[in-house]
Parts: C-alpha cells; sequence; structure tokens
C-alpha cells in the first residue's frame, strides 16, 4: 500500500516550502541577527553586550529562578494528585482529573488578573488577614506571584504526565520492593518515582520551558524584570534593530531545545524496557480513614486554589467596582455590554483567526500523517521533525522573527504589510499550534488499518478515491479533535498576538483582554471577555474530548484483522 | 539458616464476590519444597501472594514458624519471592537490586557489600553485578532475582512461576539449579506452576489446586498413582477416565459404563462407592495376541485401532472399545510397524493400575 504518488510528492514538497518560509526562515532571521553586526560579519559582541547590561543579567537569573521554583511547587502539588489516582482506590479521582484539565482552560495571564484581586496586596484574602490578624502574604508580590499563577497554571502537565507513566508500572516492582522489607516513602523514592521518571521528566520540562518563554503573565502582572517581557519591551520599545532583543530570543530558543533534548535524553539513558513487560497493574489500595482525610484536605485546597482565578474572573465580570473590598459590590450586566458593543470585532477576529489556522493545520497535519506514515517518499520523516520544531518554539520568539523576516513585504492586492494584516495571525497561529493537530491526525491514521484502504484498491478504486471516500470520513473523529484543540490554544495564544497586533481593529480576544487589564477601568470588561474566552475554550474541551471518544468506533473497525 | 513450617487453616479468600480461596488447609514442613500446582484461575497464585502478604484472607489462619502472620504487612513478613516477570528495578544495576532489600533492613554497608557479593555468588553471577537487568539475558535476570530475594535471608522463599520466561532447554538446567540450591539452603520453598512436568520433578510434595479448592495433596508418586478425583487424574499425567456405575456380583465388580459398555472387572477389587469413575493410564494398557490369555487379575477389553501416533519411545494408539475411546501407550522397538488403523486388538490392563476416582 505504500506508493509514492507524484501528487503526494508535489504535496510534501509544498508543505516543507511552507514550514522553510514561516518556521525555520523566520527563527534563522533572529539567530542571524544575534549573531551579526550592521555590516552581515559575523560577531559575539552583541551577547557580550547582553551580559554587560546589569538588568539583563538579573533577567536571566530571575526567569531561571521562577521557572526552577514553578517546576519545584508544581511537582510538590502533582506528585500526591497523581499518586493517589493511580494507586488507591478513592471516590476522589474524578476531582483529580478534573484538576488536571480546569487550569489549562483559562490562560494563565487571565489567571494572574484575577489572582491580584483575590490574593494580591489589598485583594481579599489579604484584606481579611490584616482585618482579622494584622498580617498579609505578599505571595503576589513581583516574582513570586508569577511563580503563584505559573505553578497553578502548569502542574497539569507534570499531573497527566506523571499519573500515566505511574500507571504503566508493573505492578510487581512495587511489590518487589515491599516484599524485600521497603514500605511507604522509602518505596515511593527508590522504586516508584524512578520509574515514574520519564513522564515526570516529560511533564517537568515542559512547564520549565512554558514558564521560562511566558509573555503574557509577567506583563499582566507588571513584572518587567525577566528574559521574555524584556525581549517584547526591547522589540516594541528600541526597535525591531535592537540586537539585545534577538540576544534574548536565542537564549529562549537554547534553554526550549536543551530542555526537550534533556528530556529526551534522560528517558533514553536508563533503560526502561523493562517497566511494563506485561503484567497487571497493581490492585489499587485502600486508604485508610486517616489517609481518606490528608488526601481529600490536600485535593481541595488544590481545588479551591485552582478555581479561585475561575471564581475571580466571573465575579469580576459580574460587578462594577472590586478593589479593597473582599468581596465586589453592585452587580451589573454593563461590562458584557460594553464587550459586545467595543470587543465584537475582537471576537470576530479570534474566531476568523483562529478558524483559519486550525482548518489550515489539520489540513497540513492530516497530509503530513499520510505521507510519513502511508508512503515511502525519502526524506518523509524531515516533515515530522521540522513540526516538533514548532513546539520547541516560543511564540515571542515566532513573532519577533515574523517582524523581523517579513518587514517590507507587501501583501497583493494591495491588502498592505503582511505584518500589519491579518494574515500574518493566521499563518503565526496554524504553524504555532500544528504539533497538536499533528499529534491528533497522526493517532487518528494509525487507526484506520491499511487493509481497509487495500479493500477498496482491491474493488478498484483510486488513490484520491480512497483517500477522499474511506481514508478522511474515517479520521474525521481525529481530524476534528485536531482542529478544536488548535483552535482552542490559538485563541488562548498571548505572546504572538501582542507582538503581531499592529492596531486594535485586527486584534483578536486575547489582546483585547491584555489590553483591558491594563487599566483598572477596563478590568470588568476584561473579566466579562475572558469569561467569553474561558466558555469558548471549555465548551472546545469538552467536544474535543466528545470526539476523541466518537472515534473509537473506527479504531474497532481498523483493529479487527 | 533455621528452616520453618506454615501452617494454611481454613483460610477463604474473595475478591468482591468472587471466591478464589475456597477452605484451604494446608501444612508445609520445614526445610520442604513444596510445589502449588493447578490451572490458570485455580488460586495458586493467590494463596502465593497469600502468603507473601499482598493478599488479605478473610477467614482462616496463616502461621510462619508457629506465628499467626494475619495482617501483617508484606514488608514485615521476611518471607522472599521471586517474582514470575523477575521484577528487576531497570534503574538499579544488578548490585544495587540485589543490595536494596539489606538498605531496607538498615544494615552497615560493609554487611550489605559481603552480603551482595555472597549472594551473586551463590547464583553465579559475581562477574556482572554492575551491569544493568537490560543487558541481562532472560535467565540471568533470573537468577538476579533468586539473589536479590535470598539476601534478605527470607524464612520462606516463594517462587512464582519461576521458569515460564525461560526457552526449554535453559528451563530444564534451572530446574535441577533451584533443586540443588533449596537442597543445599534448606529454606521452604514453595513454588507456583501450571506445568505438571516441573512440579513432579522438583518438589517433594504438592498440592493440585483447582477453583479454589485444594483437591489432593501427596507426594509427585502418590498424585500419579493414586489420584483421588478426576481433575487431579487428568492434571497429572495422561489418563483413560470413564464414569459409570459399579455392581458387586459375587465376588466380581460390574461396572457399566454408558460409552465402554458393561465390564467384568478382575477380582479383589473393593467397591467404594456405586457411582465413581474407572481410571487408568495409557502406559499400562497392553496388546495380546491370543485373546484367551491373561484374563485373571487384568480388565480384558476388545478394541479396534482408530489412529496412531508415533511418540519415539512410544506409539500412542487410539482404540475404539464399545462407543468409547481408549489410550493405549505401547513401547515402540526398533523396526516395528504400528498396527493399521481398522484392525482389531485385544487389550489387558492389570487390576493393580485400575483406580476408582470421585468425579
Amino acid at each position: 500500500m505504500k506508493r509514492n504518488h507524484p501528487g503526494l510528492i508535489a504535496i510534501a514538497i509544498a508543505i516543507a516550502a511552507f514550514l522553510f518560509i514561516f518556521l525555520i526562515g523566520p527563527i534563522l532571521t533572529v539567530v542571524y541577527t544575534a549573531f551579526t553586526d550592521g555590516q552581515g560579519n559575523f560577531t559575539f559582541s552583541h551577547f557580550l553586550a547582553f551580559a554587560e547590561i546589569s538588568l539583563m543579567r538579573e533577567s536571566f537569573a530571575n526567569s531561571l529562578y521562577v521557572a526552577g521554583t514553578t517546576v519545584f511547587f508544581a511537582t510538590i502539588i502533582a506528585i500526591p494528585l497523581a499518586y493517589l489516582t493511580v494507586r488507591f482506590q478513592f471516590r476522589g479521582a474524578v476531582l483529580i482529573q478534573t484538576l488536571g484539565v480546569l487550569p489549562l482552560v483559562m490562560p494563565a495571564f487571565v489567571g494572574a488578573a484575577a489572582m491580584q484581586l483575590i490574593f494580591g496586596r489589598s485583594g481579599a484574602v489579604n484584606l481579611i488577614l490584616m482585618d482579622n490578624f494584622g498580617f498579609s502574604i505578599p505571595i503576589m508580590e513581583g516574582l513570586n506571584g508569577i511563580i503563584f499563577v505559573e505553578t497553578l497554571h502548569y502542574f497539569p502537565f507534570i499531573l497527566l504526565n506523571l499519573s500515566a507513566s505511574l500507571a504503566t508500572i508493573d505492578s510487581s516492582m512495587e511489590e518487589a520492593g515491599q516484599n524485600l522489607g521497603a514500605s511507604g516513602w522509602r518505596l515511593f523514592r527508590k522504586i516508584i518515582f524512578p520509574l515514574a521518571i520519564p513522564g515526570y521528566i516529560a511533564g517537568a520540562s515542559l512547564v520549565f520551558i512554558k514558564v521560562f518563554d511566558d509573555l503574557g503573565t509577567p506583563l499582566v502582572l507588571n513584572v518587567t524584570n525577566m528574559l521574555a517581557p524584556q525581549a517584547y519591551l526591547r522589540v516594541t520599545s528600541i526597535g525591531i534593530e535592537d540586537p539585545i532583543g534577538y540576544v534574548i530570543c536565542v537564549i529562549l530558543v537554547l534553554f526550549s531545545i536543551a530542555a526537550m533534548a534533556g528530556s529526551w535524553w534522560f528517558v533514553k539513558r536508563r533503560d526502561y524496557a523493562l517497566v511494563s513487560r506485561g503484567g497487571a497493574q497493581a490492585p489499587k489500595r485502600k486508604l485508610t480513614s486517616w489517609q481518606t482525610a490528608m488526601a481529600y484536605g490536600w485535593i481541595i485546597g488544590v481545588l479551591m486554589l485552582v478555581l479561585s482565578p475561575h471564581l475571580g474572573i466571573l465575579l469580576m465580570s459580574f460587578f462594577k467596582v472590586w478593589s479593597f473590598s473582599v468581596l465586589p459590590e453592585q452587580f451589573t450586566l454593563v461590562h458584557y455590554a460594553t464587550i459586545f458593543t467595543d470587543a465584537k470585532q475582537m471576537i470576530w477576529n479570534t474566531i476568523l483567526y483562529c478558524g483559519l489556522a486550525a482548518f489550515i493545520d489539520i489540513i497540513i497535519g492530516g497530509a503530513i500523517a499520510y505521507i510519513v506514515i502511508r508512503t515511502t517518499i525519502p526524506g518523509r520523516q524531515i516533515l515530522d521533525h521540522l513540526v516538533t520544531v514548532a513546539l520547541a518554539m516560543p511564540g515571542l520568539v515566532l513573532g519577533i522573527g515574523y517582524l523581523r523576516a517579513f518587514r517590507g513585504i507587501d501583501l497583493p492586492f494591495g491588502m498592505g504589510a503582511l505584518t500589519a494584516s491579518w494574515v500574518i495571525f493566521v499563518i503565526a497561529y496554524s504553524v504555532r499550534r500544528l504539533p497538536y493537530a499533528l499529534r491528533s491526525c497522526m493517532a487518528a491514521l494509525t487507526q484506520v488499518h491499511p487493509a481497509l484502504e487495500e479493500a477498496a484498491e482491491n474493488v478498484g478504486a483510486g488513490r484520491t478515491r480512497i483517500i477522499r471516500k474511506i481514508v478522511i470520513p474515517l479520521m474525521m473523529g481525529g481530524l476534528l479533535a485536531g482542529f478544536v484543540t488548535s483552535f482552542i490554544t490559538a485563541a488562548a495564544e498571548i505572546s504572538e498576538t501582542i507582538l503581531l497586533t499592529s492596531r486594535e481593529s485586527l486584534a483578536p480576544m486575547s489582546y483585547g483582554i491584555y489590553l483591558y487589564f491594563q487599566s483598572i477601568a477596563g478590568r470588568g470588561p476584561g473579566a466579562a471577555l475572558s469569561v467569553v474566552a474561558i466558555t469558548i475554550v471549555a465548551l472546545g474541551t469538552y467536544i474535543s474530548h466528545r470526539l476523541a471518544a466518537a472515534a473509537t468506533p473506527h479504531q474497532q473497525v481498523g483493529n479487527r484483522t | 539458616m533455621k528452616s520453618v513450617g506454615i501452617e494454611i487453616k481454613n483460610i477463604a479468600l474473595a475478591f468482591g464476590s468472587t471466591a478464589v480461596l475456597k477452605d484451604i488447609t494446608l501444612s508445609i514442613e520445614p526445610g520442604e519444597f513444596f510445589a502449588l500446582l493447578g490451572p490458570s484461575g485455580s488460586g495458586k497464585s493467590t494463596l502465593l501472594r497469600l502468603i507473601a502478604g499482598f493478599n488479605q484472607h478473610q477467614r482462616g489462619e496463616l502461621l510462619i514458624d508457629g506465628k499467626d502472620v494475619t495482617g501483617i504487612q508484606p514488608w514485615l513478613r521476611n518471607v522472599g519471592m521471586v517474582f514470575q516477570n523477575y521484577a528487576l528495578w531497570p534503574h538499579m544495576t544488578v548490585a544495587q537490586n540485589v543490595a536494596f532489600g539489606l538498605e531496607a533492613r538498615k544494615l552497615p554497608s560493609a554487611e550489605i557489600r559481603s552480603k551482595v557479593a555472597s549472594a551473586l555468588e551463590l547464583v553465579d553471577m559475581g562477574g556482572l553485578a554492575n551491569r544493568r537487568p537490560g543487558q541481562l539475558s532472560g535467565g540471568q535476570q533470573q537468577r538476579v532475582a533468586i539473589a536479590r530475594t535470598l539476601a534478605i535471608e527470607p524464612q520462606v522463599l516463594l517462587l512464582d512461576e519461576p521458569l515460564s520466561n525461560l526457552d526449554a532447554k535453559l528451563r530444564t538446567q534451572t530446574r535441577q539449579e533451584l533443586v540443588q540450591l533449596q537442597r543445599r539452603l534448606g529454606i521452604t520453598t514453595i513454588f507456583v506452576t501450571h506445568d505438571q512436568e516441573e512440579a513432579l520433578t522438583t518438589c517433594h510434595r504438592i498440592a493440585v489446586m483447582d477453583q479454589g479448592i485444594i483437591q489432593q495433596v501427596g507426594t509427585p508418586m502418590e498424585l500419579f498413582d493414586f489420584p483421588v478425583n478426576r481433575f487431579v487424574a487428568q492434571f497429572v499425567g495422561s489418563v483413560n477416565l470413564y464414569p459409570g456405575r459399579f455392581i458387586t456380583e459375587g465376588d466380581h465388580l460390574r461396572f457399566e459404563s454408558p460409552t465402554l459398555g458393561t465390564l467384568m472387572l478382575p477380582r479383589g477389587l473393593e467397591l467404594q462407592s456405586t457411582e465413581m469413575d474407572l481410571a487408568f493410564r495409557p502406559h499400562a494398557v497392553r496388546f495380546v495376541d491370543d485373546p484367551n490369555t491373561q484374563h485373571e487379575n487384568n480388565l480384558a477389553l476388545k478394541g479396534i485401532i482408530e489412529d496412531s501416533e508415533f511418540l519415539g519411545e512410544f506409539l500412542r494408539y487410539e482404540v475404539r472399545v464399545g462407543e468409547g475411546r481408549i489410550m493405549a501407550d505401547i513401547p515402540h522397538v526398533r523396526g516395528a510397524l504400528p498396527l493399521k488403523a481398522g484392525s482389531a486388538v485385544h487389550l489387558r490392563v492389570s487390576s493393580e493400575e485400575l483406580r476408582f476416582v470421585t468425579a
């Protein structure tokens, strides 16, 4: 069944060209700019200049500190939750699963605004503490605020990866430890956790990169002495020619690549082939009553923290003022009225950009999946690798790369400059979200057994007809899931968006929220717009789960051979 | 090392509403090499895991060295178990694997080092202490698993299907090594297997289990020669089994079988119950040329050869007798040709070889 239709080769080349122009090209431009002087000669002077600015050294240290500390606290939150779900008979497991998706539904920078109101210096919690006990917790101050917000936003990445890893450990691994006299903490530290390291490292490195690259949260919390905000400020205030911004981009890219390569290397280094060799999963143990109490205490505590920004945003959107008071006062719908008159364009822009980007993603993702899995075109893996590059690329870097690489390039038909048009959003979103769509498409296609295509071929159908009549319908569930994932993650994107928004009429919702949160008066409408965005994302998440579930019957068709 | 005995008294265990062990009573002598033999789902592994502490019985008592260990956690039992898949930890070296149990017991590091070395020496793995399990063959992994368990000097050694992941040749060799190791250490050992040959060749005594019940306990020979019921007769070795009724007729027993027809049994057999199975091993069947000879002390039957299989040492014939089929293993001598299908034969089975077993 593996045959290389000339049309498919042409498509493969076209996709490769698209990725080179809109992914590799901009990145290389960034790297080139960081390493050359005005005449195009190689130089290391920009990096030396970077190192000589004390603010830059401070920002670098801060970014490392924030990312590292966030990973640490996210680990502390995630480990007990993951262990509880996988190893114990426990009704709260559903709660933990909810915990695993809830934070991701709301973009971190949105959560940051709400957390200010609840945990900030004059937020609800500190007002209560101040009034009753005479002290306050400076948890939202400076870097702490970012660590707090990002920890609660990103711990699910560790939770999900670690749970998956724990679930594959053969029960006998743990039982052998018990049999030899180990239990409790020792057993966990020496056996269970080391065996789950692959999943943990995957999750932790993802959290590290995400926090290290994040632009929205620091900006909303007004923290600028970190790398990502510095790159942004440099490029937007000093100008697109300022080399320091590019130096920062190169550092961000290097860290992303190092984190990904590091996690890959770490997992490769040790031989885990034996971990899941047949065997049953451990029978889930029962918790003793005090363990149950502790477990629920932990879960409910985390759940309350995780829910607090959601609740905060909701309250903010429905009340007039919320400042220097424990709870907001004066219920109102005026914020919603405001956004449906002022921000209608932004909502529409989001739907347009993200819809188009997601559509492009499943077309390209589907084509790549088909080419990689079903053909023997030489070099087809390169497409897969190129898309992986997109996964490692910070949005900020790609945004700056676009501004630099495409400056002065005009669109045809008098649509103006590429970087100042809506087209750039669609391209940027589609490139960054392509890895998600590709993963869905790959999964969907692997579930379509080649025999189903061969059967169609056997009754005389041509390649195009087979793809159209057999492959696409059978992949539909996966394609739709990919579409939704691309759409919702693009809708929540902020780093690229801030950089690429050249005028307000072109801005999508995420930019609108960011803009509203810049002023105290804008908090209400910003919250209302957030509620709309969260509703869309939550709905999308739900739909994609349903679609993934609905796709299962195809899987059975494919496997029954 | 002091050998300890195990007493299992009226133990019952259910997972939810499924009864997995029903009233198990068993006494394992100090230093004994004991097998739990049965098909999958018979409860043998559950019983082993119960002794290790991974399953908790809901009724009955479990005594190790005279002490009731019911409710004692697995890590406090000092009962060593070798897992079917060996369960070696891939992130630790061979030496670290073996040292694990000793470290859990907080022994001084010099003592740990010497115990690890001697445990690995015991299984001939001294040279591979710094390898990781992924770099070892299946047989080597198993040796390490045994060394890891023996290093903690357990009171009892539990082996869960230890040979099932090895190839046929290695299995025989390892089996013999296990027997020698057990003799040398004198440690009370329980061996779970579904393979009757493994159990018969290694163990002092065997408990045959089915459906959560111990069907019979005995030495390998006792089980083979005197199976108490249909299950044991069939599970241990091959057997010809015929349900029917026994009726006393003078000094004879008459056996009425729906398949074989009515048979006169040789004199001297005692009636135990009227409804039982008549059982005899295929190798106990002889063919005779003269239909008039050897009636005394023999069951005499007449049949037609239906089929034959050449198995090297013997030919296995399938002989139709009445409506039934009898398996007959006839030793092969060089150059002899198998009897053709359709030929009539006269069969004799010595009365000592006839067994009555309950269904």
